[in-house]
């Protein structure tokens, strides 16, 4: 399942070439190679210097590239990304953390009005070659200003790329490929996957990532291309489209529907794969999409209408939907509200009788 | 559990005049030129709090240059920075022209306001970057960008340097030191921060500095920018441009009735000046100050230049609905060009002649610069290929735009 495309032509002998990383260390791998090669990488946000992120995936960057390079920000999301507007112009390439994504809103201005605008704006004089880090998702009992999923607020907005790993591997490839990347990234982290794979399943143990191929993660450099989907898994029935925690969730759901799917991860929401989504729906006929943020114009809207458009004289059941309800993230009730398998198990099975 | 003894009231700030009433600025408290102490540029902010509240003057009534913040500027520079004004003037004449001629949609004068972006611009080098609003054009001015292609962008012509994609006056101009304008207000000002910081990050000499209005500083980015710029000590000049309105709102509504805009720099330790900005000499000065201190790595200055917005907000405004109408005449602290103008006079070094002389140079360059522009063509007449209206949105055209492209035909 490791796409060895990618994989490095060599590394350092005295280096393992691999090293078994959760989520997290992946991440954190990624920033410091990065600040290890290139001088202009910063990393910043609230806690991420010296505590290295609440969630620990800025951890020791301060102590091995010092304090200049990694370091604490005032708790102002709006600051944090316009300084990292600023630095970019100058040439700089930072890398911030916004520590949960329900926070990303005071800072929504500043990234969808002026740097996902500037190379346009400015007639390609001023770019804005920033990466915007946050976790992201359900699935942690976290309540309503730990859990959203914001992703669909910033596919809307020309200018930006919206970029979400579901596993290790993918998470340092594609970081590396964002902060390397001339325009502003928003990252999401899915944080219910930081530890290990979900497959949401609640009552089942959480198994740790070590246990998983996709966890075997280089220790050099190495990036993904943004804009290619991962095919998890083969199938000829029905295709999945996912991202994030819901890649592992439909895994789940197409065992336990026994249905035989192809269930792709999409990798990058902007640029998207539309060639592997289409070469999938026309091979199976339907299409079911997977994501945690609510359906009313969530991201799955879109990825139905592009399948609508391009793949409608191959399709034998109508497109269907597994989302978020259109409530507020509710602390008691996150069971009920993040899409579980089973909800994944029965749109197969009804996409597969035909639709509803 | 305390009862009021009376109801409460609800307070709404309100200016001193309305159209129809006698301009009334008596409640402004002046310094008159050369009252104000120039500490040390190592002076420490709680050393220098009285300076929020004064008003650093160098001309006075008669023209002459008083007092400790006198930069004694050498009479070419002095002219430089005069002929820099009026031709700023008269561009602003001209293009609000062209705007009642249908040439454009759009048009933002300065006028009033030119000593600011002029002396500004001329102090600081084009390696150093401007973050500017609206009413910068003078900047852009005094360092000599070509007045061809600022028209260019204010007609989206087919040499637009920025292709079409703006509002008139909103310029990029990198090699000039000018930051691409937003019409979102503040967000500069923490970019600004950012730059700055990046520079001291890199070891660099280059400062930023950076303008916002005085009804903007009521954004979140404002103060963002303060707190960022005091904690990791960026060298940056932050002005606050007080011109009194922000179009109709009067700098009340934002806060200035109960204190000065440079005041609000004390509570982040940051050192405040107040500065009268329709005197070349003092803007020049406390930018020159400001700039000291950015360059010897003591941080941020927060200066308010103390002005009035002569003309209406944009061709869009009419002023004569909300202040009385020869407020501008009024406004005790004068004309810019007008006070620069009689300081070279007092000094010997210039004349009436040669005033209307500059003048009429003035409006032949704009002239000029029009016709080249014209014969480009104006808003509707020409513009850039529409194929780029598909470019630059990313680095690189994913499939999206690459297909919508074609949609169009281009």
């Amino acid at each position: 399942m490791v796409d060895q495309t990618h994989a490095p032509a060599s590394e350092a002998p005295e280096a393992p070439a691999v090293a078994p990383m959760n989520m997290i260390q992946a991440l954190n791998s990624a920033i410091d190679v990065k600040m290890a090669e290139d001088p202009n990488v910063l990393s910043f946000g609230e806690d991420a210097g010296y505590f290295g992120g609440v969630f620990r995936v800025t951890d020791k960057l301060q102590e091995k590239h010092g304090l200049t390079r990694s370091f604490d920000a005032p708790i102002s999301e709006c600051g944090i990304v316009a300084a990292a507007i600023g630095m970019g112009a100058y040439g700089i390439r930072p890398v911030v953390e916004i520590q949960f994504a329900d926070y990303i809103y005071p800072a929504y201005d500043q990234i969808v009005s002026e740097a996902a605008k500037m190379r346009y704006r400015s007639g390609g004089q001023f770019t804005s070659p920033i990466t915007i880090r946050s976790p992201y998702g359900g699935g942690i009992f976290g309540g309503q200003t730990h859990s959203q999923s914001p992703e669909a607020l910033f596919t809307h907005i020309a200018g930006l790329k919206v970029v979400i790993p579901s596993n290790p591997y993918d998470a340092k490839g594609l970081l590396t490929a964002a902060i390397e990347d001339d325009d502003p990234v928003v990252f999401f982290e899915p944080k219910r996957l930081y530890n290990g794979p979900f497959d949401g399943w609640h009552q089942n143990p959480v198994s740790p990532w070590k246990t998983q191929e996709l966890a075997q993660v280089p220790t050099g450099k190495y990036s993904i291309p943004l804009g290619k989907a991962r095919v998890m898994r083969e199938g000829n029935d029905v295709t999945v489209l996912a991202y994030g925690s819901m890649v592992w969730v439909s895994l789940a759901g197409a065992d336990h529907a026994g249905v035989d799917a192809e269930v792709i991860d999409l990798r990058s929401l902007v640029p998207l794969d539309i060639e592997t989504i289409e070469a999938s729906v026309k091979k199976t006929g339907r299409c079911v999409i997977v994501h945690e943020a609510p359906k009313t114009s969530g991201y799955g809207g879109e990825l139905s209408a592009l399948v609508q458009e391009r793949c409608f004289y191959h399709l034998e059941a109508p497109v269907t939907r597994v989302a978020g309800w259109d409530t507020p993230y509710p602390h008691a009730f996150e069971w009920e509200y993040f899409p579980g398998p089973q909800r994944v198990s029965d749109a197969l099975k009804s996409v597969m009788a035909g639709g509803r | 559990m305390t009862r009021n003894t009376k109801p409460l009231s609800l307070r709404v700030p309100e200016p001193s005049g309305r159209p129809g009433d006698t301009p009334d600025f008596s409640h402004l408290k002046l310094d008159v030129a050369g009252a104000v102490d120039r500490p040390p540029v190592d002076a420490r902010p709680v050393q220098m709090l009285d300076l929020a509240f004064r008003l650093v003057r160098v001309l006075d009534d008669e023209g002459t240059a008083v007092g400790p913040w006198n930069p004694r500027l050498d009479a070419e520079t002095l002219k430089k920075g005069l002929k820099a004004m009026i031709l700023t003037r008269a561009f602003d004449d001209r293009m609000h022209r062209a705007h009642r001629q249908g040439k454009t949609s759009f048009y933002m004068k300065c006028t009033g306001e030119e000593a600011i972006a002029v002396a500004q611009g001329m102090i600081l080098s084009r390696e150093d970057m401007g973050f500017p609003t609206y009413r910068q054009q003078g900047l852009l001015i005094a360092r000599g960008y070509p007045l061809v292609e600022m028209m260019n962008q204010i007609y989206s012509n087919a040499s637009d340097p920025i292709k079409g994609r703006q509002l008139p006056i909103m310029y990029s101009a990198k090699d000039y030191g000018f930051f691409t304008i937003s019409g979102n207000l503040g967000t500069q000002v923490p970019q600004a921060v950012g730059w700055a910081m990046a520079s001291a990050y890199k070891g660099d000499d280059k400062i930023a500095i950076s303008w916002i209005g005085d009804g903007a500083t009521a954004e979140g980015d404002f103060h963002n920018a303060l707190t960022f710029a005091a904690v990791y000590r960026a060298p940056v000049i932050l002005n606050v441009v007080n011109n009194q309105w922000a179009i109709s709102s009067f700098q009340g509504i934002a806060g200035g009735m109960e204190t000065t805009f440079a005041s609000k720099a004390i509570g982040y330790g940051l050192p405040a000046l107040r500065v009268d900005g329709n005197d070349f000499l003092a803007v020049w000065a406390a930018t020159q100050w400001a700039e000291e201190r950015a360059r010897s790595n003591q941080g941020a200055t927060v200066i308010e230049l103390f002005t009035y917005r002569g003309a209406p907000h944009s061709t869009s405004d009419d002023p004569s609905r909300y202040r009385p109408g020869d407020e501008h005449e009024k406004w005790p602290l004068g004309d810019p060009i007008v006070r620069l103008k009689q300081h070279l006079i007092a000094l010997g070094e210039w004349s009436d002649e040669q005033q209307a002389e500059a003048e009429a140079d003035a409006v032949e360059q704009v002239r000029a610069a029009g016709k080249a522009s014209e014969a480009i063509g104006t808003l509707g007449q020409s513009r850039p290929s529409v194929k780029t209206m598909f470019e630059d949105v990313f680095a690189t055209d994913d499939w999206r735009l690459t297909e919508q492209r074609r949609e169009v035909g281009v």
